[in-house]
């Protein structure tokens, strides 16, 4: 009677440890993203923030993912309102002037902001390298899955996203990544980058 | 064993009754709430299907709410209270006053009005945030386990006190002194 009692308790505490030492494992505000592996979301939004030098667009321009194919594009979630933001910027920059006359296209997304204040943040930071555009309604953002921001996306020549980063990202990081896409033929069909950083 | 059943047996036969009954009674009272939540859920299904005929809304001159107004108002709030907010702690869209979920919403509301069905609003929400967007998870797979996991909880509860109740009612019959009082005091119950 003692054994098949205890026999009972083993087997029904035994899946119940196991279910909760697996849930121990897992961080629940980690939310995996569904679109690394999967064609980008197309958008065209309006530019409000040009940019500098060589990679400077007019203000009130388009941009549109689909004219962007063969080039890997870094796509930057931001706000004026996010203190996060401000960690990545000079990276950002850096890294998109590093870029520069390469097929690479970074391109900054304003998340739930208006123009004017953006515009007033990024001559607080000391400029943008690269063009940001508005996203009205978030409808992009939206497309992306976003949860916050920073959240940056990099997408490879045949429109896919190949890996997505949430919170602050390291030039290093970007460069990586980057580099990654380019040696890859434009017309192959790549696994997400995140799997294979080199 | 055999001896522990036929004391139970003898127990059920002799003045018991109540106590296994009052079990039962509990064991339904608990269920109930579960069927009513079902059946809840099994109209909410009749009703969303009942909605997925073709609306055309549009808004009335003047601002008054026309009914096709209303019903695509009504699809978008229930399949809103569905989709998790991004950015909260356990709220729907449609429960959440922050921006990101209100846009979310009105993305809910462009695309039942644009001719998709709740399966496929639902669809693309998925495929941007994954499943965790959904509040309740789709009931296959793993997911069963979070359907199963309390019903299998309550059954094995019942168990537990059915085995309980079993041991109180036969330790009279196993004990005659015991046994005299039990059938002293449950007498007395009676009267």
């Amino acid at each position: 009677m003692n054994w098949r009692r205890s026999t009972l308790a083993v087997l029904g505490s035994v899946p119940l440890i196991a279910l909760f030492a697996w849930g121990l494992t897992r961080d629940p505000s980690e939310i995996v993203s569904p679109l690394p592996g999967r064609p980008a979301p197309d958008f065209t939004l309006g530019v409000f923030a040009p940019g500098e030098g060589g990679l400077m667009r007019p203000v009130g321009d388009t941009m549109a993912l689909a004219q962007m194919r063969g080039q890997v594009v870094v796509l930057n979630f931001w706000a004026s309102w996010c203190l996060a933001c401000r960690d990545e910027h000079t990276d950002l920059s850096a890294a998109a002037r590093m870029y520069a006359g390469r097929p690479v296209q970074f391109v900054g997304v304003l998340y739930n902001d208006v123009a004017s204040a953006g515009s007033q943040w990024i001559s607080q930071m000391g400029g943008q390298a690269y063009p940001s555009v508005l996203d009205p309604g978030a409808r992009t953002a939206i497309d992306f899955g976003l949860y916050g921001v920073p959240e940056t996306f990099v997408i490879d020549g045949n429109g896919q996203v190949a890996y997505k980063h949430t919170g602050p990202v390291s030039a290093a990081l970007l460069a990586r990544k980057i580099d990654s896409l380019l040696a890859l033929p434009s017309t192959a069909i790549v696994a997400p980058a995140s799997d294979n950083p080199r | 064993m055999t001896e522990g059943r036929s004391s139970f047996l003898r127990a059920w036969r002799h003045g018991s009754k109540w106590r296994l009954r009052a079990v039962l009674i509990g064991g339904l009272t608990l269920l109930a709430p579960i069927a009513a939540t079902i059946a809840q859920s099994a109209a909410q299904d009749a009703r969303n299907a009942a909605a997925q005929a073709p609306v055309v809304p549009k808004a009335a001159p003047g601002g008054t709410l026309t009914p096709a107004d209303s019903l695509l108002e009504a699809r978008t709030s229930a399949l809103a209270a569905e989709l998790r907010c991004p950015v909260c702690q356990g709220l729907s869209i449609q429960d959440s006053p922050s921006e990101l979920a209100q846009q979310m919403r009105s993305v809910v509301r462009d695309q039942l009005a644009a001719g998709r069905s709740e399966r496929e609003v639902r669809a693309y929400f998925i495929s941007k945030y994954g499943e965790w967007i959904l509040l309740s998870p789709r009931p296959y797979g793993f997911n069963l386990l979070a359907y199963a996991l309390p019903a299998f909880a309550l059954l094995a509860g019942m168990g537990f006190v059915a085995v309980k109740v079993k041991r109180w009612t036969a330790a009279p019959a196993l004990d005659a002194p015991a046994a005299a009082t039990a059938t002293a005091v449950d007498d007395a119950d009676h009267t």
